[in-house]
């Protein structure tokens, strides 16, 4: 990745979370901290790494993306409209009555959303069925799941992980948001999920650790991916990352996994943001 | 009916699946360990590179179902009734409900009929949970016949379809000019004094009570209700209008099945008295399905008893 791309990355990513605020501060609900804890793998995925049209969001050749954790919606749904599956202006309108912007996503009313997701634990199984579809028609389809490290409390989403292994499905990425807050607490104390790397790798998983907010070190963690295609193993890419991250008052916060900026707040973050964006466009 | 041929519903969503796997290379097939009892085996044998083998893990293996059926495939999801509308209930109804998908779903072993198993696998609840599924067709076959019928009609509609397969066999009365059409019930014997509005195994002891009533001078009416939903309000109606008194009987909860589906319809439309005929609020327990049958009320002769303690004869 040359500094320019690396660059222009960066200043999607921010573009990315003042539209979860946006979004948020326009539902005046919804999940901002963990939208914003993905916000740079989000990005990742729609401006790198994934195959997509955003003028053709149901081309059956596209990478597709089922995020697991539905609730981080306006993460998806910010870096859909960034990448021009639909208008940015739409973005507040999230959950509002008579908005296709569905308070978790929703395939049927949403461009470039693959899979209605929302109910955890499910968004797994679903890509895995994606993943094997592809191998059924022949297609050369990646399939991309995003899950919470709370989330993955759901046995279904282990139930998901044998199948991947069992039915060789080297074409699907599992990636963990692993920012260690859950609605209830810290994921620790609410139920401990460590070690999250041993117990994909004991699920036939290839399993690889990235910082989350680095993306020199996503393009390793998704090169590692595609080194895995042959080798009949699914990849889990673990994301160490910072819930509410690019928001100082919501970094680290169990607060704000469900809570909407007020206009102050929403004022302040939006200038923390247009600041990071200012610093990036000077170098 | 001694004399009849008896062929298990669940054998016939077997061979229907073979047949139509050999027109259709878009027709995959999923089971949780089951593929022996759900006779999906029978297309297995046929197709081994379309059968997926989920384990014994039902709510994943609906949720893969509705990931193939994004890629374009016709997927067909196999398990016992009891594990396909109970324990996977959510994911039925998050995840292939509510965006629609073109997923059917082979239910096994539905109601007590299963027999020996006893209650944890008689599933007497299914109709109620897939009913109340916004967009889900719920059908639920007679016989053989039927059946084979129903599973090509499942594949060529588009959207999700939840059937009910029987595991005891039951006589074939249809014959194979039959055409089942989802959403059209089938008056299988006219009659007057009262209409039985059967569903499933239950169609064969309803002209079986039929008979037995006919030669007591009561004249009774049977509809086949294959399709539970959408409802064939007009038969429903229709019957009602000629014979003033309709019965309903299913191996299932009198709550929320098809004798509620057609309560509903005639309360708002042509109040109408409606005796129904299934469990009332027990569950099943171990035995034959003809000894659990007869048990229940739910054979011919009990039927036949329930008809005329409804008609005060």
């Amino acid at each position: 990745m040359t500094d320019r791309e690396k660059k222009d990355l960066q200043l999607a990513a921010v573009r990315v979370r003042e539209g979860i605020l946006t979004a948020t501060h326009g539902a005046k609900c919804g999940h901002p901290g963990g939208s914003l804890s993905a916000a740079d793998v989000f990005t990742y995925l729609y401006f790198r790494e994934m195959r997509i049209d955003p003028k053709n969001p149901r081309w059956s050749d596209r990478d597709r993306f089922v995020l697991s954790k539905g609730h981080t919606a306006p993460g998806l749904y910010s870096v859909l409209a960034n990448r021009g599956f639909f208008p940015t202006e739409d973005l507040p309108t999230l959950r509002h009555l008579g908005s296709y912007l569905q308070g978790h996503p929703n395939m049927s009313t949403v461009p470039g959303v693959d899979m209605s997701t929302g109910s955890l634990g499910q968004g797994l199984s679903a890509a895995a069925g994606m993943a094997k579809g592809a191998k059924v028609l022949g297609k050369d389809v990646n399939v991309y799941a995003l899950c919470g490290d709370g989330e993955i409390a759901e046995g279904q989403i282990w139930e998901a992980a044998m199948f991947a292994a069992h039915y060789k499905l080297d074409n699907l990425c599992v990636i963990v948001d692993v920012n260690g807050l859950q609605i209830d607490g810290p994921t620790a104390q609410v139920m401990n999920s460590a070690p999250l790397d041993e117990k994909f790798a004991a699920f036939g998983c290839d399993v690889v650790w990235a910082y989350g907010h680095d993306f020199d070190a996503l393009e390793a963690a998704f090169a590692c991916f595609h080194a895995n295609h042959g080798s009949g193993k699914p990849t889990a890419i673990l994301l160490k990352t910072l819930k509410g991250k690019g928001v100082s008052y919501m970094e680290g916060q169990v607060g704000w996994h469900g809570k909407a900026p007020n206009d102050e707040e929403y004022a302040r973050g939006m200038a923390e943001l247009a600041a990071a964006r200012a610093a990036l466009e000077e170098v | 009916m001694a004399d009849v041929k008896k062929i298990a519903t669940r054998e016939s969503y077997g061979n229907a699946l073979k047949e139509l796997g050999a027109e259709h290379e878009d027709l995959v097939v999923l089971d949780a360990d089951l593929a022996n009892a759900t006779k999906t085996n029978t297309f297995q044998k046929a197709f081994p590179d379309r059968h997926f083998d989920c384990g014994i893990a039902e709510a994943n293996m609906m949720d893969v179902a509705a990931g193939l059926s994004t890629m374009g495939l016709v997927p067909f999801a196999s398990t016992f009734a009891m594990f396909a509308a109970g324990r996977a209930f959510e994911q039925v109804r998050n995840t292939i409900g509510y965006p629609h998908l073109n997923v059917k779903i082979g239910a096994t072993h539905g109601g007590i009929t299963v027999g020996e198993d006893g209650a944890s696998h008689q599933c007497c609840e299914d109709f109620a949970l897939m009913r109340v599924i916004p967009g889900m067709t719920v059908l639920c076959p007679a016989d053989d016949v039927e059946a084979r019928q129903m599973v090509r009609a499942a594949y060529e509609m588009e959207g999700p379809v939840y059937m009910r397969f029987g595991r005891a066999a039951t006589p074939v009365f249809h014959d194979e000019s039959y055409r089942f059409v989802i959403g059209k019930g089938e008056v299988v014997a006219e009659g007057s004094d009262v209409a039985v509005v059967a569903t499933g195994v239950e169609v064969p002891e309803a002209m079986e009570a039929a008979k037995l009533l006919a030669a007591e001078g009561i004249s009774v009416r049977v509809v086949n209700m294959a399709t539970i939903k959408p409802l064939d309000e007009a038969l429903v109606i229709e019957s009602a209008k000629k014979c003033g008194r309709i019965v309903t009987v299913e191996e299932h909860e009198i709550f929320g099945g098809l004798g509620e589906a057609v309560c509903g319809v005639l309360a708002e439309k042509l109040p109408t008295p409606v005796k129904r005929l299934g469990l009332h609020d027990v569950f099943g327990h171990s035995g034959t399905a003809g000894e659990l049958l007869h048990e229940f009320g739910l054979d011919g002769a009990g039927i036949a008893a329930g008809i005329r303690e409804f008609l005060g004869k």
